[in-house]
This record gives structure tokens, C-alpha cells and sequence, in this order.
């Protein structure tokens, strides 16, 4: 396989043409915004609770981004459907990236896990989950009401 | 002295020249670099690299230090690429340049050591929403820190400066500052400083210029922009990292506080007080980069045997060539001013493809070029976009690459639009 063919494989541009979980939860029960500095997108991540309002019944999100980053971004909203905020909230990125299944340089991995990162800060925010590594120090200018 | 008349200045040979330049000998992905990001910074001639390595090997010291003749030779060396680099700008005296680390250091020296001095409520300090973060940023933040208001000249929807503005932004305050770019590094816009530099001096208000982007690309005359301060980088003009210059004018110079404080910027230390030395040694505190600032001047020495004018003909050739081939990729948008009023640059968006998918798919093909916000997040808003592809030109791009850029637009076209 070319590397071309690679790191645009079918599975990427599938989840980058009709993207999972596009849109947004009105009332959500969590949600947060993140941005990468190195290009300026941005993305929202809204999460809804089941009955035990511990377990995602559904996340979604908006925002723009590339073909990794959205594609990555729509995998984890059908990758974490079900599981509790605690598990999400300690989800290692790895799991995410095996789901995705392609090389990625530095820069792009920050592409690949900006909808995990922001997906972590909104259950921080809303069940105090820890902190992601990556917002560290960041939390003064974040909104943490 | 050659008697041949020459009306026009030579034209360069970008093919002959790209031979100076030792990092195009390797390939990137199997396939010759073609590198279209020059305005982020450029590469080395070996007329520089050899420079540095002469240098070291037989000249270097600290400056202005020692009483023995290699520190004597070093500093004859170093204070020869500052009279270089003033003249390259045309400044009335060599004194009146100062070697920084960059134009970042550059604009923040004026903006801490003037701002904070002669900044209050009251006053305004005026930017434009085309400006790079470098620009726009330290005036955002001595305006809060002297109370000062700080505001931007708009942009209308092609990414113009709204002149016409003007009259109403001097309706807050007393106008103090006006600080703008030569040329823009997002959308090569070459901007009516002498205008603006009038308006400021109209209302007792200094200009300030960042030049990082023009001092590659374009002939300048400080005395001729009319303006009291200049910022710019050796990097983007063939020479090493980490130094740069200021020019300001002497008066103000003199009449400003340092910046930073340490060794060799003094005149005499005590324990009660301490007083400044002279310009510009005031604004060099510690030692400076001194290999850097002597390869700074041989990379003026190479732009100049070239000619900037050659230069500024030759990228804008490349530009008219690739406007017309990116005009054929279904589905672009490019961004910025007519080729007149424009250096090499070629800020676009393909749609329905993210920049950085395109920069990706480029890489692939061994050609480089800038996906981002290129450090103008308020131009981005005003565009209404968070990034754009960039590719920039200089003295050593050649049109095959523009081809190969053209080339792999198609291709993102087919695979991502
Ligand atoms: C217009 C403009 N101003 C300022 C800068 C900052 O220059 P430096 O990073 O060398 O300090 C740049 C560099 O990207 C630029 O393009």
C-alpha cells in the first residue's frame, strides 16, 4: 500500500465523508470546547447520560477539522457509547489510535486525539473526572464553572 | 568600472542560484524538495554557511570585550554587518540599528521599553487585523498593563486595510502608537505604510513597522517609509536564526529605558544607581549572537549582489504563473491582492478539503508548504475561515515546483473534495 493509501484508507475517508455522531445535544448533560492552537480548529463535544447519569448514552460533535481529526473524532463517538465517564475520562489515547489504525506524525496526533481530549474535559467539568495531561496549567484560562 | 548601460536591474537565474543552496542536493520522499514555504523562513547559501564557518574558525571572540586582537577582529566583524544591515535599509546612521534575536524581539523591545513609559489610560495604540500575532500581540498586552485602549484598522472581506476607518478610531483617545506590516506573511499584501506613518505623525503618534516580511522580498527605505521604528529577521532573508534587527530613530532611542539589563549595556554600576550606556550597546545587554549577527550581514551581502529589485521581479513572475495555474483547480479560493501590490505569496483554500489534508497530500509529493493560521487568527475571522494553505516564493523557486504544487492540488481535489 502506497503511504498515500495509508493514512487515507477507506475506513478514514468513510467516517471523514458521513461523519458519526455530527451535531449537537441540546441540554447536554456535559460539554466542552477545544481548540488546536497549530491550526486553529476548534470543536464542540456534547455528552448525554443514560438513566444512571453515569453511562454515555450518546456524545456529539461539531466543529471543523481535518480528515484525521474528524474522522478520529466521529470513531470515538461510537467508541465510547456505553461506557461510564470514569472509564472514558482514563481511556488510553492508544485505544483511540488502534481504532484509527494509521501512522501518524506528532502534528498529527494532535489532530487524531483533539476530540478525545475535549471529550475528557467535558466529563471533567461535569463529574470531576481527572484532568487530561494535555490541559495541565491551561486550566486558569478554561471556563471550569 | 563597466560602462555597459543598464536601465532595468539584471534578472536573476533562480535555476543557477539554487545551486548556492546546499539543502535542495536531497530528496524528500523520493522526490526533488520543492519548498514553497520561504516565508515562514528561508534557506542557507553557502555564501552564509561559509561565512559562519570562516568565522568561527578564524575571527571569533566576544565583542567589544577584550583588548586583544582577536577580540579586535571580531568586533570589527561584527559592527561591519551592522553598518551592512543599516544600510540596507537605508538608516541615517549605523548606531541607530540593533541587533535583537528576531522581529519578535524587536517589536517587543519598542513595545515594553517605549510602551510602558509613555502608555495610559487615554491614550490609544492602533493595530491592524492584519497583523502577525508578533504585531499585534505585545501592543495588546502594555495596552492592558499601561491602561491604554488598543484597537485594530478593520479589514473589509478581501482581507483590505478599511482606511477609511481611521476617522473613527481616532475618536477614542489620543492616537500614540501605530504599528503595521510592510508585508503581510498571510496574503503577501504590500501595505501603504508612508500613508499610515503620516497619519501617526499627523497626531503625534510614532509608527512602527514590522518588516520581517518585506526585508526578504522588498527594497527598503526607512527614511522613505517615514517611519520611527522597523522590525525585521535575518532568517527570512538567507541568514542564521536567532538574530535580528531593530532600527529606530535615534532621538527616541536615546530617550528611551532599556530593556533588557545586564552586562554591557551600562555605563558605570554602583550600588545606589546605574546608568546606560550608549546607543545602540543600551539595547544589547549580555552576549549577543555574534556569529549570527556577522552571517546576518553576509546574507545582506548575498541579497544584495542579487538585488532585491531582481528578487521582488522574479517572485512576482512566479506569482502572475501560479495564479493562473491554481485558478485551473476546481474548487479554490485564493485569497489576496492583485500581483502589483502583492510579494510571492499564495494564501488559498480548496473546498471542501482542510489545509491540512492538503499540506499532507503535498508532503507526499515532496512539496512543502504552510497549512495554518499562519499567526493571524483576526484575519482568519475576517475571512471566515480557521486556516489557509500558504505557499510562498523566493530567489530560488523555479516554476516546476509551482507545477508540482498544481499538480497535487488535483489530486487532493479527487480524493477529498
Ligand atoms: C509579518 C511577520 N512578522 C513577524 C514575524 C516574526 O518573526 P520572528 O519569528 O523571526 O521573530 C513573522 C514571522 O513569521 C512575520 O511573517
Amino acid at each position: 500500500m502506497s503511504e498515500f493509501d495509508q493514512l487515507y484508507r477507506e475506513v478514514i475517508l468513510d467516517h471523514y465523508k458521513n461523519p458519526r455522531g455530527h451535531g449537537l445535544i441540546e441540554d447536554a448533560d456535559a460539554e466542552a470546547e477545544g481548540q488546536n492552537p497549530l491550526c486553529g480548529d476548534e470543536v464542540s463535544i456534547y455528552v448525554a447520560f443514560g438513566e444512571d447519569g453515569d453511562t454515555i448514552d450518546e456524545v456529539k460533535f461539531s466543529g471543523r477539522g481535518c480528515a484525521i481529526s474528524q474522522a478520529a473524532t466521529s470513531m470515538l463517538t461510537e467508541l465510547v457509547q456505553g461506557r461510564t465517564a470514569q472509564e472514558v475520562a482514563t481511556l488510553p489515547r492508544d485505544d483511540l489510535l488502534d481504532e484509527i489504525g494509521i501512522p501518524l506524525t506528532p502534528v498529527r496526533l494532535k489532530c487524531a486525539l483533539l476530540g478525545l481530549s475535549t471529550l475528557k474535559l467535558a466529563l471533567h467539568k461535569a463529574k470531576g473526572t481527572p484532568l487530561p495531561e494535555e490541559w495541565a496549567g491551561a486550566s486558569s484560562d478554561l471556563d471550569l464553572k | 568600472m563597466d560602462f555597459v548601460a543598464v536601465t532595468a536591474e539584471r534578472k536573476l537565474d533562480a535555476r543557477k542560484l539554487r545551486a548556492d543552496f546546499p539543502i535542495f542536493e536531497q530528496e524528500v520522499r523520493g522526490k526533488p524538495l520543492a519548498y514553497l514555504d520561504s516565508a515562514v523562513s528561508a534557506h542557507k547559501p553557502r555564501q552564509v554557511l561559509d561565512k559562519l564557518r570562516n568565522f568561527y574558525e578564524t575571527s571569533y571572540a566576544n565583542v567589544h570585550r577584550g583588548v586583544y586582537t582577536l577580540s579586535e577582529v571580531a568586533t570589527a566583524e561584527y559592527e561591519g554587518a551592522r553598518d551592512k544591515i543599516a544600510r540596507f535599509i537605508n538608516a541615517p546612521a549605523s548606531r541607530e540599528l540593533i541587533f535583537t534575536h528576531g522581529a519578535t524581539e524587536s517589536i517587543n523591545l519598542v513595545a515594553y521599553a517605549w510602551g510602558l513609559d509613555n502608555l495610559g489610560p487615554g491614550d490609544v495604540v492602533v493595530v491592524t487585523e492584519l497583523e502577525h500575532h508578533s504585531n499585534f500581540v505585545p501592543w495588546q498586552y502594555i495596552a492592558k498593563r499601561t491602561g491604554a485602549t488598543f484597537t485594530a484598522i478593520p479589514l473589509d472581506e478581501h482581507g483590505e486595510l478599511r482606511l477609511d476607518a481611521l476617522g473613527e478610531i481616532e475618536q477614542a483617545g489620543n492616537v500614540k502608537v501605530v504599528a503595521n506590516n510592510l508585508v503581510s506573511n498571510a496574503l503577501g499584501t504590500i501595505n501603504p505604510v508612508e500613508k499610515l506613518s503620516a497619519w501617526a505623525h499627523e497626531r503625534g503618534a510614532i509608527m512602527v513597522v514590522d518588516a520581517a516580511q518585506a526585508a526578504p522580498h522588498h527594497a527598503i527605505d526607512v527614511q522613505e517609509l517615514g517611519c520611527d521604528f522597523l522590525a525585521f529577521s535575518s532568517h527570512k532573508m538567507c541568514g542564521p536564526t536567532s538574530v535580528g534587527a531593530l532600527w529606530g530613530r535615534a532621538e527616541l532611542l536615546e530617550a528611551m529605558s532599556p530593556f533588557n539589563l545586564g552586562g554591557h549595556m551600562i555605563r558605570s554600576v554602583k550600588l545606589e544607581e546605574t546608568t546606560w550606556g550608549q546607543i545602540p550597546f543600551k539595547f544589547e545587554a549580555g552576549t549577543q549572537p555574534i556569529a549570527e549577527a556577522v552571517g546576518f550581514g553576509a546574507a545582506v551581502d548575498y541579497l544584495t549582489d542579487i538585488g532585491i529589485g531582481a528578487i521582488e521581479d522574479h517572485e512576482r513572475e512566479l506569482l502572475v504563473y501560479a495564479l493562473e495555474k491554481l485558478a485551473e483547480v476546481p474548487g479554490l479560493t485564493a485569497y489576496g491582492p492583485a500581483p502589483e501590490r502583492r510579494a510571492g505569496i499564495v494564501s488559498f483554500n480548496l473546498e471542501g478539503v482542510h489545509p491540512h489534508d492538503v499540506a499532507q497530500i503535498l508532503d507526499m509529493e515532496g512539496v512543502a508548504i504552510r497549512a495554518g493560521h499562519h499567526c493571524c487568527q483576526p484575519l482568519m475571522a475576517k475571512l471566515g475561515v480557521a486556516a489557509t494553505n500558504r505557499a510562498s516564493f523566493y530567489l530560488y523557486t523555479i516554476p516546476e515546483e509551482i507545477d508540482r504544487l498544481a499538480d497535487g492540488l488535483h489530486k487532493a481535489h479527487k480524493l477529498l473534495a
